[in-house]
């Protein structure tokens, strides 16, 4: 099953390391990480997905634990959470497929961030299942580009990942 | 309020932390810092002739004393010599701190001279490493990386310091910081009461009980608490590998030591088992078999520091996260004034593992005649016999680390040194260096093989400077005797490259360095021998004994079988 694991870490140097360093030392996977630094500058949050049965999972989660700069962590996907990730797509915007483009933008509720004569970049953020939708329906048309930012999670109601 | 260089710090904190001596070697990178042990007596350094020796010396220390070792050496080559006993000591949970010299801040990340990113290069094999960033934070950085590396499960702890971070000229206040506190660390102190009395019930339930007790009861010196729980219940114990010690060997519950090399009887028990008590000990490969026909009656109560150690390899029942002494204290005053549930279950156990000892009794190994070649068991035999058991015992890799294993038995925790988890040859000897200069009045054998001596051997001249009198029994097959025992049974007795060919003259070897060196070629020779290498209890003694390069280790366990699948000897099979 697939989980999402957000982690308060030490905003140290080197700490990043440590984390990405313990998923390929024991052969786990990441597939998509996301991490940039909160309200408090002396923490990052992580979030990584990553795919695991149970026992897997519970091993990623105990030895995140372990390193020193772990300072907390939440599996998000035990409870009521929400999901998000960005993505900016350049795909092929030229004759016929430019309204194409631009209808299927608005179905998803996606915007169109910059434009040239060929090119539409389109900025949409949801669920990874959305954002991978997307990329599926642009597909024939022509998709140039992509960049996403993995995901990021917060759970849902008065839980709190905190110090 | 007092000003200190950051070097003088370091020396400083070294005294104030009570470190009496350090293991290290020079180099540019850590100029400062040497120049600032010069300028003072208390903390001792032992300059040894390779770094790799200056870790298992401060890993063997520490092993014997339950302390942490300390290790100092300069940046690049110095740091990366050190790396396999940095392994070695993350391995075996041992406690350990290893200042790195480092090139100058300004410099890292320039392929400077002798730069290496050790950080880096030990990050999956250190429990927690820092790099300084200024020198006023060197005392607490100092005192983190000595209270990671003791507290929670044990491990090793780097420090990188940039030769600019020890610059004489730059003086900032020293204060030795008491205490420290790291907000994302706060290993247990005790474990969950529920669990526990779960746990208790399930003890007194048991019908065929045994405990399976790991090198988590010798760091954590729950050896004592550990025997009386033992006694008090009267359930038969094995050890790990790394356990041995933790349960008097020559008590009668006690059925040495268990796994691929284990004896018989505790292999046997572990699989015919109704109840495991694991405590301080991690279900290693080389303990379980294949997992999948592990103990397949048992349930299984598994104690330990470390959660990630729990269900990592087989599912526990009852987990319980905890440091073994509080753990075992308290199930101690649990079963106070409780009785066995079924009381005439154990008396029953106790004749069928009785009678899986006397199966194997007298069948281990076959003695050698008078003027044949030794065996390597009854030169353990004999050594153990000549030191009463009370000696400290370290050990190489290969044949000859089991059968000392199997045939020195051990009565007390601490004594039996050996590079468990990864198997490092070359540890004993420097190991055993570290330990008697610190007992300097007790006995310390290093059992080791020709091929493994080699491999640390340049350290007979640390030896000779610092006047450190082990006892060194060189059990010499004149081959890689594990490996071919390998290529014996794997192989079709292709010894690919097992066979030490062009072996030194170890006699001449020896007294190059100005030590003696017996020979020892066969049997009737052995007596007068062990009667003059231990004669002096500080006199380095080579002992360089032929043994009979055909003897395999057994009990071994079949490759992909489960606890009692073994081969008995070379004829015999479960
Ligand atoms: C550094 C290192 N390299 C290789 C090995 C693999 N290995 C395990 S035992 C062994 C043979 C050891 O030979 P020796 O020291 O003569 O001991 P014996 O088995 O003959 O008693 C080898 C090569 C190892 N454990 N450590
Ligand atoms: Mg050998």
């Amino acid at each position: 099953m697939r989980h999402i694991i957000s982690i308060l870490l030490e905003n140290e140097p080197g700490a990043l390391s440590r984390v990405v360093g313990l998923f390929s030392q024991r052969n786990f996977n990441i597939e998509t990480l996301n991490v940039a630094p909160t309200e408090d500058p002396s923490l990052s949050r992580l979030t990584v997905t990553t795919e695991g049965d149970d026992r897997v999972i519970e091993q990623i989660t105990k030895h995140l634990n372990k390193l020193i700069d772990v300072v907390k962590l939440v599996d998000l996907t035990e409870g009521n959470h929400i999901e998000r990730e960005l993505m900016l797509v350049k795909v092929k915007a030229l004759g016929a497929s430019r309204d194409e483009v631009k209808r299927t933008v608005d179905i998803f509720r996606a915007q169109i961030v910059d434009v040239t004569p060929s090119v539409y970049t389109v900025q949409i953020t949801g669920d990874a299942g959305k954002l991978d939708a997307f990329v599926q329906a642009m597909a024939p048309i022509g998709i140039l580009e992509v960049a996403r930012t993995g995901v990021s999670g917060i759970s849902r109601g008065d839980k709190i990942l905190s110090l | 309020m007092e000003l200190l260089s950051g070097a003088d710090m370091i020396a400083r904190f070294l005294q104030d932390e009570g470190i009496e001596r350090i293991y290290g070697y020079p180099g540019g990178a850590a100029l400062h810092i040497y120049d600032a042990l010069f300028r003072q007596d208390k903390v001792k350094h032992i300059l040894v002739r390779h770094e790799q020796a200056a870790t298992h010396a401060a890993d063997g220390y520490a092993r014997a004393s339950g302390k942490p070792g300390t290790v100092l050496v300069t940046s690049g080559p110095g740091a990366t010599n050190a790396v396999t006993g940095i392994a070695t000591a993350y391995m075996d949970s041992i406690p350990m701190v290893v200042l790195c010299g480092q090139v100058a801040s300004h410099l890292i990340g320039e392929d400077a001279f002798q730069e290496t990113d050790i950080v880096g290069v030990t990050r999956p094999i250190v429990k927690h490493s820092f790099a300084i960033k200024h020198p006023s934070e060197i005392p607490e950085v100092l005192k983190k990386a000595y209270y990671l590396a003791a507290t929670g499960r044990p491990g090793p702890v780097v420090v990188d310091i940039p030769k600019d971070m020890t610059a004489p000229t730059e003086r900032y206040e020293y204060v030795y910081p008491k205490k420290v506190k790291i907000r994302s660390y706060n290993p247990v102190t005790r474990g969950h009461s529920g669990q526990i009395k779960k746990a208790v019930d399930m003890m007194l339930k048991a019908r065929r009980p045994v405990f399976y007790t790991g090198g988590g009861i010798v760091t954590s010196g729950a050896s004592e608490n550990l025997t009386a729980l033992v006694k008090r219940l009267g359930f038969p114990i094995t050890t790990t590998l790394m356990g041995i010690g933790s349960y008097p060997q020559t008590d009668a519950q006690s059925l040495g030591w268990l796994g691929m090399h284990g004896s018989y009887e505790s292999n046997m028990a572990m699989h015919h088992a109704d109840l495991i008590v694991a405590i301080g000990a991690r279900f290693d490969d080389r303990v379980t078999n294949n997992t999948s026909k592990f103990c397949p009656t048992a349930k299984i109560v598994h104690v330990d520091i470390d959660p990630s150690s729990i269900s990592k390899t087989v599912r526990a029942d009852v987990p319980i996260v905890g440091p073994a002494d509080s753990v075992i204290n308290e199930m101690i005053s649990l079963l106070q004034g409780r009785e066995m549930a079924n009381a005439e279950a154990l008396p029953e156990w106790w004749t069928t593992i009785d009678g899986w000892r006397a199966e194997r009794e007298g069948k281990l190994y076959e003695a050698s005649q008078p003027g044949e070649r030794l065996k390597p068991q009854e030169v353990i035999e004999a050594v153990y016999h000549i030191t009463r058991g009370e000696a400290f015992v370290t050990t190489d890799v290969g044949q000859h680390q089991m059968f000392a294993a199997q045939y020195y038995k051990f009565d007390k925790p601490n004594r039996w040194i050996t590079s468990g988890g990864l198997g490092t040859m070359g540890f004993g000897f420097p190991a055993a260096m570290g330990i008697k200069q610190n007992f300097p009045d007790d006995v310390v054998v290093c059992f080791t093989g020709e091929g493994s001596f080699q491999m640390m051997m340049q350290e007979l001249s640390t030896c000779k400077q610092f006047g450190t009198g082990v006892k060194i029994i060189n059990l010499n097959n004149g081959t890689l005797g594990m490996v071919r025992q390998w290529q014996d049974l794997n192989y079709k007795s292709r010894h690919a490259h097992s066979y030490v060919e062009s072996l030194p003259d170890f006699q001449k070897l020896i007294e190059a360095y100005g030590f003696t060196a017996l020979k020892v070629e066969h049997h009737d020779e052995l007596d007068a021998a062990l009667e003059r290498t231990f004669a002096d209890n500080d006199e380095l003694v080579f002992l360089d004994i032929d043994v009979d390069p055909r003897e395999h280790v057994y009990p071994m366990q079949v490759p992909l079988g489960a606890m009692r699948d073994m081969l008995l000897s070379k004829t015999e099979r479960t």
